[in-house]
């Protein structure tokens, strides 16, 4: 089992190595870069080359790490007590499993993407500690062991709003997506959009690395945006040399809204454009 | 097998346990890495480093055990060309600079700039006015040490072919460092206010009790959880004096990441004026407007000044005295603003205590901000806590 990117995905040396050698050792996988980097895609291009299923669980600032194992429902078997309910009797009617349980006793190996693992409380990665090295854990109610048939592969994506737990970094595998350079920025395109023409990506790639540059912007565009942008490109099909132009007055891109995100760095493009026009004149 | 790397890398500052070598060993048996020295890198680091801030440190240690390659100094500070234009001006006579112009590039002004700024290095002993007003250079002590200049090195290093891990693509990120935080967040913990809101989450008993008696049947009321609500502005003098402070900055500045969840920082350079900064090392290009961080927090936010107010008088008190740029209006006044807008406001001074009266800036600093200046030490914040919660 090796993985090698997809056709849809073009993956870095460097991001096979750390996915292989999380995949051979089932160590989990912690993937941290910029927004629009491809970090949950991840997940599904590794479960899509490997041919296993993808359980997904996304995490919010009010999930708690007890949800991906399994939840208690006190609240509707003290209501079905009151009513007078059969299945009051067996607890286990009121156990709700969760992501991680399925992911446990799936009959083939199947991918686990703990998503935004950074949203969560602080103490959320530290209460899945055990659970994640040895893959197994109690059910206190029905007494029963929970143990994984087929180690998971886990991978785990953060963007960075808290620090992670030492203890938790230690069991994992690390990789940082870094923003993809022209040259690979080029094959992801082309893996993305292959008819292409690649006159307008060599002058749409010159505009996005621009404007990457750009200094002071809240929320650079990333990969995911860039996609977007030539999508719509694409489909208003503008002549050439509107990317082209070196024109201070048309120096905002086209379709800027695809890139930029936020309008205080829409005003300071603006403001940019002008500032420029008037060293022009 | 690879012990001395190991420990060349737990030397060498990245946090590296036993567990994670033998995960290394674990996946070289298991042929992940297969027989490419490159392979075998991203594969130790993937295992080794587990925050991007510590790449670029594994990267040099890599490098450093398995090629025998010179050590890149720590020191590499990029300088805005701004500054080397001044120190170019100061340094080389109007003919050198025709000279050197009329002959080549750019990089061998940088060149002969270099050697220049080698002899100054001597010269400081001596008490240079350009480089010691009141004792600080505006390229600040030790952090912008003139041999880190980068011109030196990046010619040195075209010669050659550059390995993966020699490019250190992940310079930037290595801006924190991990320390022992504990006793500080403790004291920072005194500022916490909980505050419940969000989503209902949690079983509140008493309202249940009382409305379960109230309508004769089970009737749960839920409440969200408990949060701290605190917010704070923290600004952090960097660069210059500040230097000998970093460590206690850096490990008041973690303490208060993982404390607050409504943090914002900005950096500004000896007294606040008109622009501060997020990232230090685009302070030239990629700087706020203080006006527009008084409009954009709300005056409930509490704002925490650090830095050691030692300065020249004028740098506070006149329009123009900053060190770095023309300031139109006098970092007094712009501290004034801010005080206005937020009342709960103190400043944490990493100096000693004792030894402020001795300093005429930390005096009027301290008056500026209505005597709530500390030190920045675990008792200091205490008391400046306990300031803020008033």
């Amino acid at each position: 089992m090796k993985f090698a990117g997809t056709e849809n995905y073009v993956a870095t040396d460097d991001l096979k190595v750390a996915v292989n050698a999380a995949a051979t050792l089932r160590r989990p996988l912690l993937i941290k870069g910029e927004p629009g980097t491809g970090k949950t895609v991840l997940a599904n291009e590794v479960a899509d080359a490997f041919g296993c299923r993808l359980i997904e669980w996304h995490i919010k600032s009010t999930t708690k790490a007890q949800q991906g194992l399994y939840e208690y429902d006190a609240v509707s078997r003290l209501r079905d007590s009151q009513l007078g309910d059969e299945k009051v009797k067996d607890i286990s009617n009121y156990i709700k499993k969760g992501k991680l349980w399925e992911a446990f006793t799936s009959d083939e190996t199947p991918v686990l993407l703990i998503d935004e693992i950074d949203k969560a409380d602080i103490e959320f990665p530290n209460d899945l500690l055990l659970e994640l090295d040895r893959m197994e854990f109690h059910v206190y109610e029905t007494g029963e062991t929970v143990k994984a048939k087929n180690r998971p592969i886990v991978i785990i994506t953060s963007n960075n709003e808290k620090e992670l737990p030492d203890a938790f970094l230690r069991r994992c595998f690390f990789h940082f997506i870094k923003f993809p350079d022209p040259e690979t920025m080029k094959d992801i395109i082309a893996v993305h959009y292959p008819d292409i023409q690649q006159s307008l990506v060599k002058e749409a790639l010159n505009v996005f690395f621009e404007l990457r540059e750009v200094p002071g912007l809240k929320k650079k565009p990333s990969t995911s945006e860039l996609l977007d942008w030539l999508k719509l490109l694409m489909a208003e099909d503008l002549p050439l040399d509107v990317l082209k132009s070196k024109d201070p007055k048309t120096i905002i891109p086209p379709l800027h809204g695809a890139l930029l995100k936020n309008e205080q760095d829409v005003h300071l493009f603006e403001r940019l454009a002008f500032m420029n026009r008037r060293q022009g004149a | 097998m690879f012990n001395s790397f190991f420990y060349d890398l737990k030397n060498g500052g990245v946090p590296v346990s036993i567990k994670e070598y033998l995960t290394l060993l674990e996946a070289m048996k298991a042929g992940c890495a297969g027989f490419s020295v490159e392979d075998f890198y991203y594969l130790a680091r993937s295992a080794f480093v587990k925050d991007e801030k510590n790449l670029d440190k594994f990267d040099r240690i890599f490098g450093k055990t398995f090629e025998g390659i010179e050590f890149i100094g720590d020191e590499t500070v990029e300088i805005p060309e701004e500054w080397l234009e001044k120190l170019a001006e100061l340094y080389l006579s109007k003919e050198e600079m025709e000279e050197i112009k009329s002959l080549g590039s750019w990089d061998e002004i940088m060149e002969t700039l270099k050697k220049r700024l080698e002899e100054q290095q001597e010269r400081h002993q001596g008490g240079n006015k350009w480089i010691g007003t009141a004792g600080k250079s505006p390229f600040g002590a030790y952090g912008y040490n003139p041999e880190g200049v980068r011109i030196g090195q990046d010619k040195g290093r075209h010669g050659r072919a550059i390995k993966v891990w020699d490019k250190r693509e992940y310079k930037n990120l290595d801006d924190s460092v991990e320390l022992g935080t504990r006793n500080i967040k403790v004291a920072l913990r005194k500022l916490r206010q909980f505050a419940r809101e969000g989503e209902a989450s949690e079983l509140d008993l008493d309202d249940t009790i009382r409305s379960t008696a109230h309508k004769g049947y089970l009737d749960i009321k839920m409440v969200p959880e408990r949060h701290n609500a605190v917010k704070v502005l923290l600004f952090f003098d960097v660069g210059g004096s500040m230097d000998p402070h970093v460590k206690v900055c850096e490990e008041l500045f973690s303490a208060a990441k993982s404390e607050f969840k409504h943090m914002e920082f900005f950096y500004f350079h000896n007294c606040l004026y008109e622009k501060v900064w997020k990232e230090n090392s685009r302070r030239f290009n990629d700087f706020q407007s203080t006006l527009d961080v008084l409009h954009t927090y709300p005056h409930d936010y509490k704002v925490i000044f650090v830095g050691d107010a030692s300065m020249s008088p004028y740098e506070i008190t006149y329009p123009g005295g900053s060190v770095e740029h023309w300031n139109e209006e006098s970092g007094e006044v712009w501290m004034n603003r801010v005080t206005q807008v937020y009342q709960r406001a103190i400043w944490l001074n990493p100096i000693p205590e004792t030894h402020w009266t001795y300093s005429q800036s930390i005096q009027i600093m301290k008056t500026l901000m209505e005597d709530r200046m500390f030190p920045l030490t675990v008792s200091g914040i205490d008391r400046a806590m306990r300031e803020l919660r008033r």
